[in-house]
């Protein structure tokens, strides 16, 4: 997966986002006609009838299917009901509070997984590998927007410490970051441990320890360079899980992103937001792929070239 | 996992398994925490002492009964509307393990068998459902169960479809990718020659060497379902009132967080373990079957 070219990698997003595009289809001409929920409650049959006229929405699947193709082709996505404007700017301006929780997250859980990570590794069956085992085992379990729930409990009630909902400054990105990124540190940890460890029973960090090096420099030099990439692989695919995490966690703290849009949408069945976020997110998700592989790049230069 | 009896046959799989199990903490805690919320889930009707749905606003935000100003009939305290946070918790479970286990079931079902017909048929057939499978992959789980509930309603059948949905891509790589190594074996194209129909070469040759992976990654998916259900209900899309569901019970206890911090904290632990119980089960089950997984 990590040798491909930029390019082909790039190539690969076309039948994923068309596959993307017919399951969203499906889904919305399975939720049927939305015309009752949009006009007017005293509006008259006949202008009912009209609007659905108007929209195609009388028409076969097949040629909706095509209509739907042409837009999506053309950039239409049409007009967002709750909105009454165009659906593509209401979702794009949702875009970077969701990048800033989601990058959040991730630095959350590379600060807590990297070093306890390398710590329980060096302290093997140590009572204190032990412990970080069980906390990260614990985390797995607890739900994301649970701990989400009791942090804000804790430190926005209890000890009122940081805002607890809404957007604004660094201390408001901080409890929705920690919630995030909690639960995919628990993961992480446990894979630079293990990776760690592997690589720390190589024929080359034998050799680098022989050499007489630091234990430190035979660590991080040796060890860590060669365990991070599993690392690497892990925090790609586990990106998208984070994405789909602040989906709940964007709700648990009003964080004004687009998963709070897409909940909100879904409520009020606003079509058009629902299947632009359903792409941007796809899209979104998609480039973090392809920044891996990059990074790759950076980190085994035998991929280079 | 040593043997310390040295008998001349060795003892049959399936005790060896469970004498496995009992030397290893996590595994014996994982299933202890199971059975309990089982015994829980089943029993509930005997075990919770008041009437989960019974409202009695004059009781209502009761704190827990050890602290000040509990009742000693409502352990945990009362939610907002006065109702027992513990009878409400027992009955909770039974709503959280059906569908879990009820999700799990269909979607392992329907990852097994697109697996099975992905690494059986090969060729195009193959190649398609990798692409949808692919496709999925780049949605985030959470955002296609929303999108799907949308179409399915909500409730708890509709919530064990959408899961089901959703969640059966993992399981159906998993039995892919094994299919296509078994396959390879030569037993199989032994058996392929002496004139097993593919029907028979499944069932008899292929499914028995695939189980183990495909039971452990059953097994650890229902904890990721337990969770997925309590979320979906969290946001208002799963369970519906007057059925209940921790997760539910956590959304209504959210607003309620600056004065009475019980509504949506114990909630929260009864899923924290019993999805606890589920992996603690779930990594023995791998470490003993199949630990290439690990």
């Amino acid at each position: 997966m990590s040798g491909r070219s930029p390019l082909r990698t790039l190539l690969q997003f076309v039948p994923v986002l068309y596959i993307v595009s017919l399951i969203v289809f499906v889904l919305v001409y399975l939720t049927g006609d939305p015309s009752a929920l949009l006009i007017p409650e005293d509006a008259s049959e006949e202008d009912r009838l009209a609007l659905v006229a108007a929209w195609g929405l009388d028409q076969p699947w097949y040629l909706q299917y095509l209509r739907y193709m042409g837009n999506i082709l053309t950039g239409d996505f049409g007009v967002s009901y709750r909105y009454g404007t165009e659906a593509l700017p209401v979702v794009i301006e949702r875009i970077p509070a969701t990048l800033q929780l989601t990058a959040g997250g991730l630095v959350v859980a590379i600060l807590i997984a990297l070093p306890t990570g390398i710590f329980a590794a060096l302290r093997r069956n140590s009572l204190p590998d032990f412990a970080i085992s069980a906390v990260t085992v614990l985390g797995k379990a607890m739900p994301n927007f649970w701990v989400g729930i009791m942090l804000i409990l804790v430190f926005g009630v209890w000890l009122r410490l940081v805002p607890v909902s809404g957007s604004g400054g660094f201390s408001h990105l901080i409890l929705p970051a920690v919630t995030l990124g909690t639960g995919f540190a628990a993961e992480l940890t446990k894979l630079i441990r293990s990776s760690l460890l592997e690589v720390m029973e190589q024929d080359y960090v034998r050799t680098a320890r022989a050499k007489g090096l630091s234990e430190a420099r035979v660590v991080l030099r040796h060890g860590l360079a060669n365990a991070l990439i599993p690392a690497v692989t892990m925090t790609s695919l586990h990106a998208i899980a984070l994405l789909g995490g602040a989906l709940v966690t964007e709700t648990v703290f009003s964080w004004p992103g687009l998963g709070q849009l897409v909940v909100q949408a879904i409520y009020t069945k606003d079509m058009a937001v629902i299947q632009i976020a359903v792409f941007v997110i796809t899209i979104m998700a998609l480039t973090i792929n392809l920044a891996t592989d990059a990074l790759y790049r950076v980190i085994d230069p035998r991929l280079a070239g | 996992m040593t043997d310390l009896l040295l008998t001349a046959s060795p003892p049959p799989r399936r005790r060896r398994l469970l004498r496995s199990l009992l030397t290893n903490k996590a595994g014996v805690a994982g299933l202890a925490i199971l059975g309990l919320i089982l015994f829980v889930a089943l029993g509930a009707e005997h075990l919770a002492p008041l009437d989960p749905l019974r409202r009695n606003l004059s009781l209502k935000l009761l704190p827990p009964a050890w602290l000040e100003g509990g009742n000693p009939r409502y352990l945990l305290g009362t939610d907002s509307q006065g109702r027992d946070l513990f009878s409400r918790i027992v009955f909770g479970a039974r709503t959280s393990l059906s569908v879990g286990l009820a999700a799990v079931a269909l979607s392992s079902l329907i990852g097994l068998a697109l697996g099975l017909l992905a690494g059986m048929a090969g060729g195009r057939v193959d190649t398609l459902i990798m692409r949808v499978i692919d496709a999925m992959l780049a949605i985030p789980t959470m955002l296609f169960m929303l999108v799907v509930a949308l179409v399915a309603g909500s409730g708890l059948l509709p919530l064990v479809v959408v899961i089901a949905a959703t969640n059966w891509v993992g399981c159906a790589r998993i039995v892919r990718a094994d299919v296509l190594g078994v396959k390879e074996m030569d037993y199989v194209a032994a058996a392929r020659a002496s004139g097993a129909g593919p029907v028979g070469l499944v069932l008899r040759h292929i499914l028995p060497n695939i189980l183990s992976s495909f039971v452990v990654v059953s097994t650890l998916n229902v904890g990721t379902v337990i969770l997925a259900e309590s979320a979906l209900s969290f946001l208002g899309f799963g369970i519906q009132p007057p059925e209940i569901s921790w997760g539910q019970m956590l959304s209504e206890g959210r607003q309620y967080l600056a004065t009475s911090w019980w509504v949506a904290t114990f909630p929260g632990i009864a899923i924290t373990l019993t999805v606890l119980g589920v992996i603690l089960l779930g990594d023995w089950l791998r470490d003993h079957l199949d630990p290439r997984l690990a």
